[in-house]
Parts: C-alpha cells; sequence; structure tokens
C-alpha cells in the first residue's frame, strides 16, 4: 500500500487527481449549459425546435459514453479534426452529460406549479421572460437531488476517458502496472481518489439541497 | 404535443403564430445547414466512397456484428438478472432489523455505487479473470448495478404505505410473508420504470468490454474498422454509423417496454381507484 509514496508517484497521483477534477469540472460547466438550453429546445413552443431537442437527447442519451469516446478518438481524425485527447474527452463527456441534465431540467419544470406559468404570461411576460425569470429558478431548487446524481456521475463517468489515453486519475494505473506494482495497491489508491472526489461533491449537493429546499 | 410543456406559453394568435412560423422555419434552416455541413464534411473526406462501405457486403464482416450483438446481448442478460438478485439480497439486507446486517449491506451499496465501473470492470479483469474477460464485465456490471437497483427496490418497498404492512401483521402474517406476499409485489410494481430505466444504464455499460478486449458490438466494430484496409483508409465512420443506430435501437426498445409497463400500471390502479372508494 505504501506505493504512493515511493519514486516520484505521489507526484503522477496528484497531477492524475488533479486532471480528473479539471476534466469533470469543464465537461460538467458546459454540459449544464448545454442542458439548459436542450431543455429550453424541449419546451419551446417552436415544432421543430422540440423535435430537434427530443431526437437530439434521446440520441444521446441512449448512446453508450464509450461508443462516443470511441466517435471522437476514431472518428474525428478522420474527417480533419485533430484536437488534443482532453478536449476530445471534454466533448464526449459533455454531449452525454448534456442530455441527462436537460431530462432533469424538463422534468424539474414540470414540477413547477401551473399556477406560476400562468401569473407570469397574465402579466404579460413572453416565452423567454416566464421560463428564465419565474420559471427556470424556481424548477432549478427542485431539481438539487436529481441534478447531483448526474454529477455525481460525472466523474466516475470521466474514468472512461482514461481508457481512451487521456491523462487522468484512471490512466496512472497503467503507468503503475507498467512499474509492476501490485495490482491491489494500484487500484487501492485510484479507487480511493475517485471515492474521494465523488464524497466531496455529494456532499455539496447535500448542503445545496438543504440550503436551496422549498417550504411548501 | 404534452400538455405540460404548453403551460408555458398562450394558445397563440394569429401574430404569435406567424413569429412560430418565422422561428420554425429558420431554425429548420439552421438544422438543416448543420446537417448539410456534417454531410460535406464526410463527404469530403471521402467516408461516403464505396470502397469504405464494401466490408459490410462480407459475410465474414456481417457475422462478426451479429456475433458482437449476441455477446452484447449475452452480457446484459447475464449483468440484468444478477444485478437484479444482489440487488434484491442488498435491499433486503438494508431494510433488516439486525444492525450489523444493516450497516455491511449499507457499506456495500455505498462502495460499489461510488465506485468507477471503468475501474471495477479493469481491476477485476486485471487481478482474477485476465482470461475470461466476459466474467469480468458480468461481475463489475453485476456489482454496481446490484447496488443502485438495491437503492431502487429499497425506495419502493418503503414508498408502500405503511397500513399495507400494518394489515399483514394484523392478520398474523410472519415477516418474511408481509415482504414477499405484500410489499414485493406492490414496490415492483411501483419501481418496474426505474428498474428498467438501470437495465438501459446496464445495456450501454456493456460496451466498457471494449477496454478489456471483451469481443462485444462495440470491440467487435473496433476490430473490423482496423482491420479493414481500404483505398480511403480505415472504415471508422462507416462502422459508427452502422453500430450506433444498433444501441440506441435497443435502448430505446427497453425505455419503451418501460414507458408501457408504467402506462398499463397507471391504468390498473385508475381502475382499482374506483373499488377503493
Amino acid at each position: 500500500m505504501g506505493i504512493l509514496f515511493e519514486d516520484d508517484n505521489f507526484a503522477l497521483f496528484r497531477d492524475g487527481f488533479l486532471r480528473t477534477i479539471e476534466l469533470s469540472a469543464i465537461s460538467g460547466a458546459l454540459a449544464l449549459l448545454l442542458g439548459v438550453l436542450l431543455a429550453a429546445f424541449r419546451v419551446s413552443p417552436v415544432p421543430v425546435l422540440r423535435g430537434f431537442g427530443t431526437v437530439w437527447v434521446n440520441a444521446f442519451r441512449n448512446t453508450p459514453l464509450t461508443l462516443l469516446f470511441f466517435a471522437v478518438t476514431f472518428a474525428l481524425p478522420r474527417l480533419g479534426v485533430h484536437l488534443p485527447s482532453f478536449t476530445l474527452a471534454v466533448i464526449a463527456l459533455t454531449a452525454y452529460t448534456g442530455s441527462f441534465v436537460c431530462e432533469v431540467l424538463r422534468a424539474g419544470i414540470n414540477t413547477v406549479p401551473i399556477g406560476q406559468a400562468e401569473a407570469a404570461r397574465s402579466l404579460g411576460l413572453t416565452f423567454g421572460q416566464t421560463l428564465t425569470s419565474v420559471v427556470l429558478p424556481q424548477a432549478a431548487r427542485s431539481v438539487v437531488a436529481p441534478m447531483g446524481s448526474v454529477f455525481i456521475a460525472l466523474p466516475r463517468n470521466s474514468a472512461v476517458a482514461g481508457a481512451f489515453s487521456v491523462t487522468e486519475l484512471f490512466s496512472t494505473q497503467a503507468t503503475w502496472t507498467d512499474r509492476g506494482y501490485p495490482i491491489f495497491a494500484i487500484f487501492f489508491w485510484i479507487a480511493l481518489g475517485y471515492l474521494l472526489i465523488s464524497t466531496v461533491i455529494t456532499q455539496l449537493f447535500r448542503f445545496l439541497e438543504n440550503r436551496l429546499a422549498v417550504a411548501r | 404535443m404534452s400538455s405540460t410543456s404548453s403551460v408555458l406559453y398562450d394558445a397563440p394568435g394569429p401574430r404569435a403564430k406567424a413569429r412560430y412560423r418565422a422561428f420554425g422555419v429558420l431554425s429548420a434552416l439552421g438544422i438543416a445547414g448543420l446537417l448539410w455541413y456534417v454531410y460535406v464534411q464526410l463527404n469530403d473526406a471521402g467516408q461516403f466512397s464505396s470502397a469504405l462501405w464494401a466490408p459490410f457486403e462480407y459475410t465474414a464482416v456481417q457475422q462478426r456484428i451479429l456475433d458482437g450483438l449476441l455477446n452484447t446481448l449475452e452480457a446484459f442478460g447475464l449483468a440484468a438478472v444478477f444485478s437484479l438478485l444482489l440487488g434484491a439480497l442488498l435491499a433486503a439486507g438494508r431494510l433488516s432489523e439486525h444492525k450489523a446486517v444493516r450497516s455491511v449491506a449499507t457499506a456495500i451499496v455505498q462502495f460499489f455505487r461510488a465506485m468507477p465501473l471503468v475501474i471495477l470492470i479493469f481491476g477485476l479483469y486485471a487481478a482474477f479473470f485476465t482470461a475470461q474477460p466476459l466474467i469480468a464485465l458480468v461481475l463489475g456490471l453485476t456489482l454496481y448495478n446490484g447496488a443502485v437497483q438495491a437503492e431502487i427496490i429499497r425506495g419502493g418497498i418503503n414508498a408502500v404505505p405503511r397500513g399495507q404492512a400494518e394489515a399483514g401483521y394484523a392478520l398474523g402474517l410472519r415477516k418474511s410473508q408481509v415482504m414477499f406476499t405484500i410489499l414485493v409485489p406492490q414496490a415492483v410494481r411501483s419501481m418496474l420504470p426505474a428498474i428498467i430505466g438501470q437495465l438501459v444504464v446496464t445495456l450501454k455499460d456493456t460496451s466498457l468490454g471494449i477496454i478489456i478486449s471483451l469481443n462485444e458490438l462495440l470491440y467487435m466494430g473496433k476490430l473490423i474498422a482496423s482491420n479493414t484496409s481500404t483505398p480511403q483508409g480505415y472504415p471508422y465512420i462507416p462502422v459508427l454509423l452502422v453500430i450506433a443506430p444498433i444501441y440506441i435501437a435497443l435502448c430505446l426498445a427497453l425505455t419503451a417496454l418501460a414507458k408501457w409497463i408504467e402506462a398499463r400500471g397507471r391504468r390498473g390502479a385508475n381502475r382499482r381507484t374506483p373499488a377503493a372508494a
């Protein structure tokens, strides 16, 4: 178990750990943006946009994340798109997570009492105003818990990136295996890293949930 | 159009209709432009040339895709059955009256829910099952999804009104009788959509077999693409265009099943309500 403190393993572990956090944070922020946009599409009065949103979300929610990683790693270079593997991982994770964020938000929008939107409309607010200043702020509160499970899954999902030649926490394992360390020690430390990240995010969302809980 | 989304805006009048139509036309143009751009990019890269698609005419390649699909379904079937069994077991453990059993089950569920599946599967593969990747994949999927299913089942059992169990005890049923004849049937009924939703996740995660070289659909696709050299290069994009719809169709079919069962359940509940009142 002491392998973490031999050679320069700790630096390797620390870099991988920070890289995983960076990957999750960037993809999470972008997925949130994409999810809000898709959710707006899916509830909009324009049928074309609704259809586009539905098709997009259903396609990406039902595609395995591994297949998305496969696509960005092997297909994009064939179209003349050459990006660093970290950027490719961000694209795959954002596309995947964004659809889940959209579905959570849409479910949240449906929990906002009808009277709220009706009141907003009778005050003369437009669709965009109703959505951004009345419905979404209320929906956001009720989706904290389900949104939490999406974002707790994100660092776990980001581990797939390690299998597609992105340097992060999981890929540290390959280096350590090459150096011939015992496999249990390797997986013990890496698992500990991920457990730490997911515990922190879980606590964060628990705090948010208590803080933002709606007293109804 | 669903009734829930129409709450956000009024039934459009003539001017709003014209505006929506204008938006519709604009966004249709935008989407068409996007599709056209993708098409041009693919075409310019020669991805629609017959040389790249010719491999799919060989029976060997078709056989490989079919084998991959069958292996994926096999892994999914095994993982689905075992994860439901493990889920039921862990849920029973978490609802147990003995503190020791409860805390052990809780620890197992928490640990495997927090563990990235990639690490679980790769760790099992590297440590124990280097020769049998299928076992590593199925075991990894079972442990992770079993923990998630346990939480779903537990939630379902807790959601059954307390009067149901109390009525059972009042009739003199034993703990296990109450559990299996009263609580579990009602819990399964209400939780079936969520359980199937998790099965969709299980199905998608079988594609992680690619990292342990298991012959499932995605890995087969990778083999086909990397072993077929054509004058136009390797057919990665055609393979993706074939395989992605297969996965999406499988998952959509499972989701449709969940929706159908949900609708059926509601129908039954509606039928029962008048009798109860």
